[in-house]
């Protein structure tokens, strides 16, 4: 799977009340959490992305709570692909479980300016800065992660399951 | 090679003899749980599956506590998916107003959580019941409708990180203060993915209101699982409460730690979280002339009986600033009553301060204390993100009840000695 998209940049800690705010949290339909994406960090975020850009961030991307609407709102808002120095683990967990793909990887994140137009190889892990043309690999996938992914996500393995049952 | 107590309970939840940090594992789930937030994200999930059944009524927890009393509309329909869940799906621990606390607070209390337990909970404070020592996670809504459906959770076994302390508790100087301490010390990720274990002499001598506090706050270091070897304390506090058996795990003596960070306690001072990270600590007589507007006293962190017992011993016979709110909230009915026996809720009110039915509302900007644009809260809670607890130009200070009491009473960041 590759994505491109114009790179959006974030520092170090951004954290789920950051990303939706939890005075938006009395609804869960992902169109409508997608209207607030990263609005406490930026106001303007929304109006400002295309589908398919790219959210590239410092380390522990997603801290604080649990709020699956984080990932879930960053998807619906069109966003194809976040790239970070680390993630924080339940986001990271949410994040794959929802189908928002991620990669963490130190050195494209130095490497990456605001604007930059990156192409994503998700299943190779290849990042690569097309307005500089430098390339970076991400860490691996863990190989139980590439399963669920495969899968389709969670709650595809849980129906097989259930279904083997 | 000996195993830590979270390898232990895992482990054990797996059916292996020995778990190793990295091991991805499929373990069973004593108890799943989630809140009117989370919830419904993974009730839909369920229903969407056409699974009619959960994998035991007595096992999956749903307590309504954070926009609660419904705030709003929208609010109110989340809850009623929750309320009509429960019902439908006849599940044993669903909580209405009226009976129900903060989850954290109201679990243990209950005796739904206990030793030995594998918890997983849809909500980032579910590491709080590694007090009672118990390997217990948060998870999102996903990892929540899986575990109601098979009673199992896929996990990596994190690595332990080990906390020792030592010396003697400064007064004023509580669990909170303690976590406040590591957190600073190691950072917002220096935990991250890993097991917080928390022990030494002074974890010995801490009561099960401070462990929960130290445990609940794992997760602000990033941390998967905090986690207090269970004892006497321990025992005391479970025995009249559990409805069914529990186990207690030890870490073993070769057990192996990432990594071992030795405190002296005597050493500590009440502390502050200085806005915007739960990292960026200080001393209370380190941070000067700052001016509130609010006061929150509740919380998972901070809102069990021990909190407000301190919250009034400050109170008493003084008076809130003038032009300063102060909001308390015992996190269950049961605080409550028992708050309201012993003369507290007597004690706050003569002081000026208002008393909250069990909600999570401010600590999350939900309800029942939004902060304007400038304003600025000390409160016993556990995170003070931009935008926390209102509007993203407001800030929050997070501190132990004591501080937070002495705070209302001058209106600005205070050390009870000082009044």
């Amino acid at each position: 799977m590759k994505y491109t998209g114009k790179c959006w940049k974030f520092r170090a800690d951004v954290n789920t009340d950051e990303i939706i705010p939890a005075r938006y949290l009395n609804v869960s339909d992902p169109a409508e959490l997608a209207k607030y994406c990263m609005q406490d960090i930026d106001k303007d975020f929304v109006k400002k992305i295309e589908k398919g850009d790219i959210i590239v961030a410092d380390k522990n991307f997603g801290c604080g709570s649990s709020r699956e609407h984080a990932p879930l709102c960053i998807k619906a808002a069109g966003i194809s692909c976040v790239i970070a120095k680390s993630f924080a683990r339940i986001f990271y967990r949410n994040a794959i479980n929802i189908g928002l793909p991620i990669l963490e990887c130190e050195e494209a994140v130095d490497n990456i300016k605001e604007g930059d137009k990156v192409e994503v190889d998700f299943t190779a892990g290849l990042i690569k800065n097309l307005t500089t043309g430098k390339q970076f690999k991400a860490e691996p996938f863990p190989p139980f992660m590439q399963e669920l992914i495969n899968a389709g996500g969670l709650m595809e393995y849980v129906k097989t399951k259930k279904l083997r049952a | 090679m000996g195993m830590t107590i979270t390898e232990k309970i895992l482990a054990d939840h797996c059916g292996e003899k020995i778990v190793k940090p990295g091991q991805l594992i499929n373990a069973k789930v004593d108890i799943a749980l989630g809140n009117d937030i989370t919830a419904p994200l993974a009730i839909k999930e369920v229903r969407k599956l056409g699974i009619k059944e959960v994998f035991d009524k007595d096992r999956v927890v749903l307590v309504p506590d954070h926009f609660t009393p419904n705030k709003d509309i929208k609010s109110a329909e989340q809850v009623k998916m929750l309320r009509d869940f429960a019902i439908e799906y006849g599940l044993t621990n669903y909580f209405e107003v009226g009976q129900m606390g903060v989850e954290h607070a109201l679990l243990p209390e209950k005796g739904i959580v206990l030793p030995g337990d594998v918890v997983i909970g849809a909500d980032s404070h579910t590491c709080t019941y590694g007090a009672l020592g118990a390997f217990s996670t948060g998870s999102g809504s996903t990892d929540l409708a899986a575990a109601m459906i098979l009673g199992e959770v896929w996990l990596k076994v994190p690595a332990s990180l080990k906390f020792v302390f030592s010396g003697k508790l400064n007064k004023w100087v509580s669990g909170k203060d303690l976590i406040l301490y590591v957190i600073g010390m190691i950072g917002v990720d220096g935990a991250l993915y890993k097991a917080m274990e928390f022990c030494g002499e002074v974890i010995k001598n801490m009561n099960m209101s401070n462990r929960m506090t130290m445990c609940n706050m794992a997760i602000e270091a990033g941390g998967k699982n905090g986690i207090i070897e269970p004892d006497d304390i321990t025992e005391e506090y479970v025995k009249h409460r559990a409805k069914r058996e529990y186990k207690f795990y030890k870490s073993d003596a070769d057990a192996v730690y990432e990594k071992i960070y030795n405190v002296n306690v005597s050493e500590i001072e009440p502390l502050v979280a200085l806005p915007h990270l739960p990292e960026n600590v200080k001393p209370v007589s380190q941070v000067n002339n700052i001016k509130i507007d609010q006061v929150v006293i509740g919380s998972c962190t901070n809102g069990r009986l021990e909190d407000m017992a301190e919250a009034a011993a400050v109170l008493k016979g003084r008076k809130v600033a003038k032009n300063v709110r102060c909001i308390i909230i015992p996190a269950t009915q049961e605080i409550w009553k028992e708050s309201m026996k012993r003369g507290y809720f007597d004690i706050f009110i003569d002081a000026g301060a208002a008393i909250s039915t069990p909600t999570c509302g401010p600590c999350l900007g939900g309800h029942m204390g939004i902060l304007a644009k400038g304003e600025r809260a000390i409160a016993t809670t556990n995170r003070n993100f931009v935008g926390r607890m209102g509007d993203v130009e407001s800030e929050v200070y997070l501190s132990n009840p004591a501080v937070a009491a002495a705070s209302a009473i001058t209106g600005k960041i205070t050390h009870p000695d000082e009044l």
